[in-house]
């Protein structure tokens, strides 16, 4: 198994190794130690392998991830996972700000608590989150599902589009155009599986609430010029 | 005999004047401001206002056709391992496959790779016509990241990070409903039909202090290979681009309020930012205040029209033009050959705006089968090149006036100013006089 020890080697050399894998390779388990807050590690993977970093990492690790599975043995800063595409990002502690920003695909599981604006503007991918959001989860979030097993912060899912949120503790508040929708055995049986994927299995669905977009502010109107705030 | 009093004429005001009455008419008919292309249309000191001196007992000029005039640029070489090697200081602007159709994204491609230049995506991610018809693409980072991805970053020759945009400094963009078509809504991850508000910050960053570490993830995505640049519209050119520097950045755009824009609000478009002409020197002086300039490239935008305008921008210090409108001019837009159709729109040839609804006559700003197949890429393509190699020789030409051998040798010592205003924003002396308003104090 690689192992990159970030007090003594370069991330640049860490990052273009894993990016340049030769295919087939079999080394797909790699270890990344001392990453001491480092920003960027682990960025635009493109390939089956698992990478664990042993420690907190600093601003968007696993950015723009592709089929890899990155795992935080610790906590990690702003923007972890921001636009990955496909794979996993797991992060065993807190996640900071704008966790799985505008995500296309794959799934982000933290641990810990995510801080505000997690799954902002996410086009796609599913969060799972076992502890509370922060304020503006999900802002104008496209596609793909938020769960927070539990609470959500001010104005969650202000000016969504299609995505899906499901809380399981208490939201402080919604925000503009998002609304409390019905769980529809579809939705428990989804819930139950990200829940499952994320190593959450003993977490009961239907202790959920279920929230998206009314769909309101889809065209321009005057009369909700006051919507917008 | 008797004497009746002379009538006065009717007087309009000035301040009031026809157009302020029909918008106070429009807006209080509709209840919504309004929302238009194109840019700033309110008379602005700009490049019109600049005069080159020319050569004279002191300079020599440079033979025309035979000594050669260099019209080549390098862009990104700060970090980048593979800078954009331009042959031509004009780059086609960002401008959305969306906001534009299919087949205008085409041209554009086509018409600049003849050229040898670069063209730029826009909000609403990489079309497959641009890229294949596109020898050199710069990918935009915007607030929105539609269609943002991995495979696509790696696909294009450089990276454009959108800060803003001279149109709408701190506004993000739109896009009505009658354009988000199947394909558009698709590469927006979007309900098709919707009227879509693209965010005006970044969802993941805010600052420079951030933008340093979004800069160094996305050269790490991409193994420290692409140029970076930054876009602003123009605010605070000084520090603006002092920032971007310190963020890491390799290309500093700045794009003035004459710059165009797909759909924004009029009011926006007319009262936020500043004109281009103002935004150069304090650019520069950034620039060279750091060491940076012509180390870190200098793009200028936002009314650029012909070569003379290139040649003053570059005169004033920066290294490439980017250009929109005009390219869409070239490819046919507002042509007045389609007045009937522009008439039935309500517009007339020349002040046609409203390309946010998706109607053009001209087949560019529409995403309907049947108007887009009005225009032929090729034939489109081909009018842009001749465009920009036009541009081009009328750059060289008032060049090799001044003595130059290369564009990039143009400087400001080579122009003067027709009005105290372009005197103080573009530093250069007013006409016969050797004042620059605001230079010792008065
Ligand atoms: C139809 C149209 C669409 C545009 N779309 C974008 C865009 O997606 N992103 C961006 O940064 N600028 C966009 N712009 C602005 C241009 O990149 C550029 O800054 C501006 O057009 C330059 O000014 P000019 O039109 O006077 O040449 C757009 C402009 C037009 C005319």
């Amino acid at each position: 198994m690689p192992v990159v020890d970030l007090a003594t080697a370069e991330l640049r050399t860490l990052n273009q190794a894993l990016h340049h894998q030769a295919p087939g390779s079999n080394e797909t388990a790699w270890e990344v130690l001392n990453p001491h807050g480092a920003h960027a590690v682990a960025v635009g993977l493109n390939a089956p392998v698992t990478v664990t970093i042993k420690g907190s990492v600093g601003y968007y690790c696993g950015g723009m991830n592709r089929e890899a599975q990155v795992v935080v043995d610790g906590s990690a800063g702003p923007g972890v996972a921001e636009n990955m595409m496909s794979g996993q990002v797991r992060v065993k502690g807190d996640a900071s700000q704008y966790a799985g920003a505008t995500g296309h695909g794959g799934l982000l599981v933290v641990e810990g608590n995510a801080s505000s604006r997690c799954g902002i503007s996410m086009k796609g991918i599913d969060i799972v989150v076992r502890g509370n959001v922060g304020h503006m989860s999900a802002f104008m979030a496209q596609a793909g599902n938020l769960v927070v097993c539990g609470d959500a912060g001010d104005a969650l899912g202000d000016s969504i589009y299609e995505a899906r949120l499901f809380v399981r503790g208490s939201v402080k508040s919604l925000g503009a155009d998002c609304i409390e929708k019905e769980m529809r055995p579809e939705h428990l049986k989804l819930l139950g599986e990200l829940l499952g994927k994320a190593g959450f299995d003993g977490i009961d669905p239907t202790s959920f609430k279920r929230f998206g977009s009314a769909r309101k502010l889809y065209n321009f109107s005057v009369d909700n010029a006051d919507s917008y705030g | 005999m008797t004497y009746t009093n002379p009538p006065t004429v009717p007087r309009k005001s000035a301040t009031f004047d026809d157009y302020t009455l029909s918008e106070i008419r429009r807006a209080a008919s509709t209840g919504i401001y309004d929302i238009r292309g194109a840019g700033a249309k309110r008379r602005l000191p700009h490049f019109d206002d600049l005069l080159f001196l020319g050569a004279s007992m002191s300079r020599y000029p440079l033979e025309g056709y035979r000594e050669r005039c260099g019209t080549d640029v390098v862009l990104g070489s700060r970090f980048a391992s593979k800078p954009l090697e331009l042959k031509i200081p004009i780059t086609i602007a960002g401008m959305s496959f969306g906001s534009l159709s299919a087949n205008a994204k085409d041209a554009l491609g086509r018409g600049a790779s003849a050229a040898g230049t670069s063209t730029t995506t826009g909000d609403g991610g990489m079309s497959r016509e641009e890229r294949s018809q596109s020898k050199m693409l710069v990918y935009q980072y915007l607030p929105s990241r539609y269609g943002m991805n991995p495979e696509d970053l790696l696909k294009a020759d450089a990276i454009e990070i959108v800060v803003g945009q001279g149109a709408k400094p701190g506004g993000g963009g739109m896009l009505l409903g009658q354009k988000i078509t199947d394909r558009v809504a698709e590469m927006r991850t979007l309900p098709k039909g919707i009227d879509q508000r693209s965010a005006c910050r970044h969802p993941d960053w805010t600052g420079p202090d951030d933008l340093e570490i979004k800069i160094m993830e996305l050269r790490e995505i991409t193994d420290w290979q692409k140029p970076i640049f930054v876009k602003v519209g123009g605010s605070r050119p000084y520090y603006d681009v002092a920032l971007a520097v310190k963020s890491g950045a390799d290309v500093v755009v700045i794009d003035g309020m004459q710059g165009g824009t797909a759909a924004t609000q009029e009011v926006f478009i007319e009262n936020v930012g500043i004109p281009t002409l103002a935004c150069i020197r304090p650019a520069v002086q950034a620039l060279q205040e750091l060491g940076l300039h012509r180390k870190v490239q200098l793009i200028i935008s936002g009314g650029i029209r012909n070569g003379a305008d290139v040649a003053k921008a570059l005169a004033l210090g920066a290294d490439a033009v980017s250009i929109g409108t005009a390219a869409l001019v070239a490819l046919g837009d507002n042509d007045p050959a389609r007045e009937d159709e522009y008439r039935a729109l309500g517009s007339t040839a020349g002040a046609y705006d409203d390309w946010h609804e998706g109607r053009d006559p001209a087949g560019i700003t529409t995403q309907d089968p049947e108007l887009m197949g009005r225009l032929d890429p090729e034939l489109a393509g081909r009018r842009l090149a001749n465009y920009l190699k036009v541009m081009t020789l009328e750059a060289q030409t008032i060049a090799r006036a001044c003595g130059k051998n290369h564009v990039h040798n143009l400087e400001p010592e080579d122009l003067c100013a027709l009005t105290v205003e372009a005197a103080a924003m573009a530093r250069v002396p007013l006409a016969g006089t050797s004042w620059i308003p605001g230079n010792g104090g008065f």
